[in-house]
C-alpha cells in the first residue's frame, strides 16, 4: 500500500493498479475498517478503482494519525478478503432506438448488432468507484472485443437509465445529464433515488448482470422512451 | 424572492459523508464571510445563507426578523437606501432588501436570525445544481419563491473593521504538493510555483479554470480516483483547474496537491482577470495555519449597536 498526501485534509491509499477485481476488493476492505479505527475524525471516503481517498478533520487528527491507522488496517486486510458483494440483475433494452450507438459500435467492432449485445449481458460486472453524478456506478470490465473509447464530441443530453460504454468500462447513467459514452441501450430501473433508501440499487464491490428484455417489457418496468 | 439575481442558492456549512453514492460537497465558496456574517446573527457558524453569486436579487420580508449581509463587494440597499455590509438590520413586513451587482470580489452571504428554515437532504440544505439537491428544490432560487424565517427581536451587531475579510485581486494561494506531483518534473513545478496565473471566464463554484503558461505532466491521464476538495487537476492542455465545492467527486486528470482551503474563499471571489500565483507549503504547516485560523475566528467579537 502506497500512501500520498492529497490535501490538508486528505490521503489516499494506492492498493495496486489498474482495475481487478483483487485490488478492488482490497480497496473496499479498507474502506470497511477505516470508521472503526479513526471514529469521529474521520469525515468521508472516496473508494475507486485501485485507490481509497481518506478525508480527516485536520482540528481533531493528523496524517501521522491516519498514516497508522491506514498501516493497522492494511495488516488486516488478508483476513477480510470477503470477494464480492451481491449480485443485482439490471433489465436493458438494447436496440438502435435505445441506443443510438449501438450500430455504430458494432460496425467498429466488426460485429453485428445482436453480437455486441450478447456480448455485454454475457459478462459479470464488478461496480469499481461510484461518482461523476450521484448513483453513477462505473463498472467493469467490458470484453475486450466491444470496449470502445468515449465518443470524440459528447452529447449535451444524454438520457437517464442510458447503457453505455467507455473504453472497458460500463455504466447506467442515473439522470439525464450531458456525457461522452457509447449509448447502447436504456435500463428502466432507477439507478438514484434521493427519497428512498437504499438511495442505490447497487454499492461498491457488488456484482452486476445485464439481462436482456424487449421493448413492451421495458416500458411494462417503467421505462420512458 | 422578488428577484432571483445572477445565482442565488442556499447554502449551509456543506453536505459530508455521501461520497460514497457520489454526492459533492456543496457549501459556501466563501465560508470565512458567510461565518461572519452568521456571527452578526448569533447563528451556528454554518446556518443556511443564501449565497448571492454576482448579485442582482431582491427580497421583500414577510415576517420581522434580523438580517445580515456581508462578501464580496456587492452592495446593499433596504427600501432604496444604500447600507454597508458587515453588520444586522431589522426588517418588517413589505421592506425590500436588494442586491446591487458585484464589480470584482462576486460572492455574498445573506443570513436571517436562526438560518433559512428549510429541509435538509443528505444531512445539509446546500444546493448543489449540478446534482439536483439541496436548497428549496434542488435548483438556484427563483423568483417568486418564499423563502421560511423565523421571527426575531434580537440586538443589532456589527463587526469590527480589522475583522473584515479582505479581498484582492492579485491572490497567492498556498499549495500542499500531493497526489501525482512526482509525474511533474521539477522544472514544470517551478513553473507552477514561480509564474502568474489567471482566473478564466470558466470559473464557477465547480472548478477554477486558469490560464498561464502551459504546465507538463508526465502522464496525460490516471486511474480514475477520488477528489478532495481543493485538489489542483492538470489537464492535458497544462491549464490548472483549482476544484471547488461542487467538484465532481471522482475523475482521472493528474493532480499537482491541493490548496490551502483557507485561501480558497479569496479563490472563489474572483473574476475572469484577477491573477492568482502558487506558493509551495507542507502538510505540518498547513495543520498549524488551520488551527491558527479557527483560533482567530474564535476571537472575533461582535460590537452591539443602538437601533
Amino acid at each position: 500500500m502506497q500512501i500520498e498526501v492529497a490535501g490538508e485534509n486528505a490521503l489516499i491509499a494506492y492498493l495496486g493498479e489498474g482495475q481487478s477485481p483483487a485490488v478492488s476488493a482490497r480497496v473496499q476492505a479498507l474502506a470497511d475498517l477505516l470508521p472503526g479505527l479513526l471514529g469521529a475524525s474521520l469525515i468521508d471516503q472516496v473508494p475507486s478503482y485501485a485507490s481509497l481517498l481518506i478525508l480527516f478533520d485536520p482540528l481533531q487528527t493528523d496524517q501521522f494519525a491516519v498514516r497508522a491507522a491506514l498501516r493497522r488496517a492494511e495488516t488486516q486486510l488478508a483476513d477480510r478478503h470477503t470477494g464480492s458483494g451481491k449480485l443485482v440483475e439490471l433489465p436493458v433494452y438494447y436496440s438502435t432506438e435505445s441506443g443510438p450507438d449501438l450500430k455504430q459500435l458494432a460496425t467498429d467492432a466488426g460485429l453485428s448488432t445482436e453480437a455486441v449485445i450478447e456480448i455485454h449481458q454475457s459478462t459479470e460486472y464488478r461496480v469499481y468507484a461510484i461518482g461523476f453524478a450521484p448513483g453513477f456506478a462505473y463498472l467493469g470490465e467490458v470484453d475486450s472485443r466491444i470496449a470502445t473509447p468515449r465518443l470524440a464530441t459528447p452529447r449535451q443530453r444524454v438520457p437517464k437509465g442510458a447503457v453505455a460504454i467507455a473504453d472497458a468500462q460500463t455504466a447506467v447513467y442515473p439522470a439525464v445529464s450531458p456525457g461522452g459514452w457509447n449509448l447502447i441501450g436504456l435500463c428502466p430501473t432507477p439507478m438514484f433515488q434521493p427519497e428512498n433508501k437504499p438511495h442505490m440499487p447497487v454499492q461498491v464491490g457488488d456484482r452486476v448482470r445485464f439481462k436482456a428484455i424487449d421493448r413492451a417489457t421495458y416500458i411494462e418496468l417503467g421505462g420512458e422512451l | 424572492m422578488r428577484q432571483a439575481g445572477v445565482l442565488s442558492q442556499l447554502q449551509d456549512a456543506g453536505r459530508f459523508g455521501h461520497h460514497g453514492i457520489g454526492l459533492t460537497n456543496g457549501g459556501p465558496i466563501d465560508a470565512v464571510a458567510m461565518t461572519l456574517v452568521n456571527r452578526l446573527l448569533d447563528n451556528p457558524a454554518g446556518a443556511c445563507c443564501i449565497e448571492s453569486s454576482f448579485g442582482g436579487l431582491e427580497l421583500e420580508a414577510n415576517t420581522s426578523t434580523v438580517l445580515a449581509f456581508g462578501g464580496g463587494d456587492i452592495p446593499l440597499s433596504i427600501n432604496g437606501v444604500e447600507q454597508s455590509p458587515w453588520r444586522s438590520y431589522r426588517v418588517h413586513p413589505g421592506d425590500r432588501i436588494k442586491l446591487g451587482f458585484a464589480q470584482q470580489f462576486c460572492r455574498g452571504y445573506l443570513a436571517v436570525a436562526g438560518g433559512f428554515q428549510v429541509e435538509p437532504e443528505f444531512d445539509s440544505q446546500s444546493t448543489v445544481i449540478r446534482e439536483c439537491v439541496g436548497g428549496t428544490h434542488g435548483d438556484k432560487l427563483g423568483t417568486g419563491e418564499i423563502l421560511p424565517c423565523l421571527a426575531s427581536q434580537q440586538p443589532l451587531q456589527q463587526l469590527r473593521d480589522s475583522d473584515l475579510p479582505r479581498y484582492s485581486n492579485e491572490i497567492v494561494v498556498r499549495v500542499i504538493p500531493g497526489y501525482q506531483c512526482a509525474h511533474f518534473s521539477k522544472l514544470e513545478q517551478r513553473r507552477f510555483f514561480s509564474s502568474t496565473f489567471e482566473v478564466s471566464d470558466r470559473a464557477d463554484r465547480m472548478g477554477y479554470r486558469l490560464t498561464g503558461p502551459t504546465i507538463r505532466c508526465d502522464i496525460e491521464g490516471i486511474l480514475s480516483e477520488g477528489i478532495c476538495h481543493a485538489a489542483i487537476q492538470v489537464p492535458a492542455d497544462g491549464q490548472p483547474i483549482v476544484l471547488m465545492n461542487d467538484r465532481q467527486t471522482i475523475g482521472g486528470y493528474p493532480k499537482i496537491g491541493s490548496a490551502l482551503s483557507l485561501d480558497l474563499h479569496r479563490l472563489g471571489q474572483l473574476t475572469p482577470g484577477a491573477t492568482v500565483r502558487f506558493e509551495k507549503i507542507d502538510l505540518q504547516r498547513a495543520h498549524n495555519l488551520l488551527h491558527l485560523h479557527r483560533a482567530s475566528l474564535a476571537t472575533v467579537q461582535t460590537e452591539f449597536i443602538d437601533d
